[in-house]
């Protein structure tokens, strides 16, 4: 015989406002099976939690309810209260008398008799709970970190520097990320790469990273601590140990004319190339979509000048598993291009260019040696427009967000421009400027005051080309909207930040969830901002949504934290609010009959064929069987079975029917 | 099939040439065309300016004479009444009660059933599929393709062509022998009704579209609308002020110089009731 306690809290007045407490309580001292029925102001309180326990030892209480706030709220508390209290924590539970009841009816008697109810169906269901122990599981403290810009060089060096191991894979072939094409950094100016490239350096000499370029992930198994990764490394053509990274075959490669990635189109390199020359690893790959000897058949020209013979032109792309306990995405963002602007000529006027491109002309390391000249002459621009949310917080071109980073980077490119260009007129084109954060605003003054940029508050209509200018039509909003017209030898879109190419694809793979503008999305956009919903997988930088450096080094520290935190442990601990296979005794030894539907319909890979052997080990049956590492407790399979044979721990079939019961007074 | 005509007040007035030359071509391929009877006024500009219901029961009246004539199919050659229509089959398509509303002012059932065609579709579905070989003085000029604003807006409902940069006439005008340009004014506003209130607002903005066309060398402008017409060419002496200087490239309707291409008279097109000689 069950006897079970009930716990009605008033939650100061945030139930007991509209709903009888007493008298809840009252009602449910009647119920077969309850020993103790009480109502208090605090139930969550010391003083409410001791009278749990105390009713626990005093009545030998067998199960309990605590009528009070959402499961979600305070299951954990009362849950440890019962378990302090030698009672197995899963047979406490929780009937929500403020989320469901108090707060969204007004007071009166049907409320009360509603808490009432809903105190009913959890008392019936709490006598068919069963004692549950958490599920524990090995953690393997290795991290992987997909993505070498800065936030993942942050993330791996960080959790390297804890002293766990750190396998990092990145696409293209070599680190740094968008962040080793840009010129300077807001607000200080300092250059980018003599900020980034030690860190890059360190990230390949680091003891506790392995890196991976030129690689990407395969697939994905496995459940936190316990991930399994599929890692393709793209082949090279290059036996890296024996290259020694001297550069002859890059210079000697008869098909250069390839637009260079890392310069946004604006210079060219070889088919065999180092994207950069303080790229990380410092040694090249060949472009197979390029490369005259994979399109053509002929050449060969690098393996015959290469001093080491080290170009392997059959060389395979390349499948490495690795085990890992957790992992940290950071595979950032991208851009829209300028052929994405039908108002602005489709790309087709070759100085109109996206902030990134600027960033190659103003760099030190690019086409232009640091010097502003405009793509189609080599001009230098006397006139410079720059057009902020080229594409952002525009609905119609499906882009609604702010792009965030544009206005701090458009008041340092034009600020760049006046001072290479000191005779130059820069404009910069606005709808509101975003200039939070530390020093940004200031920096912004700087840009409009010291440096004499025209800051016009409007949008620009139109681009188009007339002898060699590009026409430039807006409107000065703060002029009346007067119409303005400028020729311009150069303008910069500051185009929209997007989620990068592939980031479905990725978020499909790692089983994690994405935002309707492909960005991954966090767990909870404040509290767990690093977090993604699936355990042990977590985002910095830009890959969440528009990140500037120090928002991508904070993040990336932040998701380094929490795998340090996760690998500061040997053993993870799991609700066991799981799915089971039922079990009988032989000759049925399982209502389960083997159809495994329930195996296609498991969204996280978690039931397996079992078979069930004589001694003599011949099978008698196969049967279906949960992995209570990989079983997430979603229920799929339990709706599939078409032999009741799958419960989930804790919302067992019977228990569900016997709440339903309850619920229609059939007791 | 019949097609189905609607002519609007322009195309029975200051610009009968539109009409003129619409029917003649569709004649050259034997399209059958016949005018919506007892049509009105499309409510233009000024209906849904005052009063939304009325901006719609206007055209639906016109939709729902045609539905009772039988018509499957309409062609709108003027684009503000090809607007208007096409935004009230938009707009009563996904509002019943609006819809009704409207049936029951009209006193006339309306299904929505017809569908229209601006002068750029019809020429598109029935004439330029039987082009080849029809084509006897090919149009050899450069020519500057205006579309104005409400042939290609608001794209959501419209659904056609570019609306920033549209490529649907110079398509059209290249089989017809023509070299249309690359040029930055195709969608610039004319001016509009300001032709009558504010000319000199006209000039301006008229002018800088004809000023563009002449200087990357138009030999002639190409429109698809009525009011577009008249004020590039009605209101030549406004934008010459304008400009300062005396600019005659004529702008002939696109079915005034597919006309021409296929080798129709001229009177038949009416290109003698232009302000700008017609020289190309």
């Amino acid at each position: 015989m069950s006897k079970i306690g009930v716990f009605v809290c008033h939650c100061g007045e945030n139930i007991s406002a509209t709903v009888d407490c007493a008298k809840v309580a009252e009602t449910a001292s009647k119920y077969d099976g309850v020993a103790f029925s009480v109502d208090y102001k605090y139930m969550c309180s010391d003083p409410g939690q001791s009278l749990i326990k105390s009713a626990i030892a005093e009545k030998g209480l067998t199960g309990v309810v605590v009528a009070a706030c959402s499961p979600r709220m305070h299951e954990p508390t009362f849950r440890k209260a019962c378990a302090e209290a030698g009672l197995n924590p899963y047979m406490c539970e929780m009937a929500n008398l403020r989320e469901h009841c108090s707060w969204v009816h007004e007071k009166g008697e049907a409320t009360t008799e509603k808490a009432t109810d809903l105190v009913r169906i959890l008392v019936e269901k709490v006598k068919y709970n069963q004692s549950l122990n958490e599920i524990r599981v090995p953690v393997t403290k290795t991290a992987l970190v997909i993505g070498g810009g800065i936030a993942g060089i942050q993330a791996s060096l960080d959790i390297a520097n804890t002293g766990h191991k750190v396998i990092l894979i990145e696409k293209d072939p070599s680190i740094g990320g968008h962040m080793s094409q840009l010129s300077e950094t807001f607000p200080t100016l300092d250059c980018s790469q003599c900020i980034l490239t030690p860190r890059m350096v360190e990230v390949a000499q680091h003891p506790n990273i392995t890196l991976y370029t030129y690689a990407e992930l395969e697939s994905l198994e496995g459940f936190i601590g316990n991930f399994k990764a599929k890692i393709r490394r793209k082949s090279k053509s290059l036996d890296e140990k024996l290259c020694t990274g001297c550069g002859l075959c890059t210079t000697k490669c008869p098909t250069k004319k390839i637009p260079s990635e890392f310069n946004e189109g604006l210079g060219n390199r070889p088919a065999i190339y180092v994207p950069f020359p303080q790229a990380v690893p410092n040694k090249p790959v060949i472009d197979r979509i390029h490369c005259t000897y994979y399109t053509k058949g002929k050449c060969r020209i690098c393996e015959k000048v290469c001093p080491t013979q080290a170009i392997r032109f059959d060389q395979e792309d390349q499948i490495v598993e690795v085990e890992v306990g957790a992992l940290v995405i950071a595979t950032g963002f991208n851009i829209k291009q300028t052929d994405f602007f039908p108002e602005y000529g489709y790309g087709k006027y070759p100085d109109v260019i996206t902030g990134l491109q600027f960033e190659r002309l103003a760099s030190a390391s690019g086409p232009t040696l640091g010097e502003i000249r405009r793509p189609s002459d080599g001009k230098i621009p006397e006139k410079i427009v720059f057009l902020a949310c080229a594409g952002s917080r525009d609905p119609a071109k499906g882009i609604p967000y702010c792009s965030k980073i544009c206005c701090m980077y458009i008041a340092k490119h034009a600020m760049l421009y006046q001072h290479k260009v000191h005779s130059g007129k820069s404009y910069v084109f606005y709808m509101d400027i975003r200039a939070g954060g530390k020093m940004y605003e200031e920096f912004v003054r700087r840009a409009i005051e010291d440096d004499g940029v025209n800051y016009i508050r409007g949008r620009v209509s139109k681009i188009y080309e007339k002898n060699g200018k590009l026409i430039v039509n807006g409107a000065d909003t703060l002029l009346g909207a007067m119409p303005i017209e400028i020729e311009a030898d150069m303008v910069v879109l500051a185009t929209a930040g997007i989620a990068n190419d592939g980031a479905e694809e990725l978020a499909q793979k790692l089983h994690i969830s994405y935002d309707p503008y492909r960005f991954f999305a966090e767990a909870h956009p404040k509290l767990k901002p690093v977090e993604t919903n699936t355990a042990g997988i977590f985002l910095a930088g830009a890959c969440q949504a528009p990140r500037d450096i120090p928002e991508s080094v904070s993040m990336a520290s932040g998701a380094a934290v929490k795998v340090a935190c996760l690998f500061s442990q040997d053993e993870l601990t799991r609700e066991p609010i799981i799915a089971v296979v039922n079990r009988q005794a032989p000759p049925a030894y399982s209502s389960c009959v083997g159809c495994f539907l329930c195996v296609s319909a498991c969204p996280y890979q978690a039931i397996e064929k079992e078979e069930i052997r004589n001694r003599n080990g011949e099978l008698i049956k196969s049967i279906a069987k949960v992995n209570p590492g990989l079983c997430q407790g979603c229920g799929t399979c339990v709706a599939f079975c078409r032999t009741k044979s799958i419960d989930i721990q804790g919302y067992t079939h019977e228990q569900m029917y016997t709440e339903v019961l309850a619920l229609l007074n059939e007791y | 099939m019949t097609l189905g005509f609607y002519p609007g007040c322009s195309l029975k007035g200051s610009s009968r040439e539109y009409a003129e030359s619409v029917l003649a071509v569709a004649k050259a391929f034997d399209v059958e065309i016949e005018e919506i009877t007892d049509w009105n006024c499309c409510g233009a500009t000024a209906a849904h300016n005052l009063n939304k219901e009325l901006s719609l029961a206007l055209p639906a009246r016109i939709l729902s004479l045609a539905e009772k004539q039988g018509l499957k199919e309409i062609v709108v050659p003027c684009a503000a009444c090809y607007s208007r229509l096409t935004v009230t089959k938009h707009e009563l398509s996904k509002d019943p009660l609006l819809k009704a509303t409207v049936i029951e002012a009209n006193g006339l059932d309306y299904s929505g059933s017809v569908s229209i065609l601006n002068i750029i579709q019809m020429l598109d579905k029935y004439i330029t599929p039987n082009l080849g070989g029809r084509v006897v003085k090919p149009f050899d000029h450069k020519v500057a393709c205006y579309y104005g604003c409400l042939l290609v807006r608001p794209h959501e409902i419209l659904k056609f062509d570019r609306e920033e940069d549209p490529q649907s006439m110079d398509i059209l005008m290249l089989k017809t022998g023509a070299t249309p340009i690359d040029w930055a004014y195709k969608t610039e506003c004319c001016g509009a009704g300001l032709s009558v209130s504010r000319t000199s607002s006209v000039g301006r903005l008229s002018g800088k579209i004809i000023e563009d066309a002449k200087d990357r060398g138009a030999e002639a402008v190409i429109v698809a609308c009525p009011m577009c017409h008249s004020n590039l060419d009605m209101r030549r002496d406004a934008i010459n002020t304008f400009l300062g200087e005396k600019v005659d490239i004529p702008v002939l309707y696109i079915t005034q110089a597919l006309g021409l291409a296929l080798g129709i008279d001229r009177k038949k097109l009416g290109l003698q009731r232009h302000f700008v000689k017609v020289t190309v």
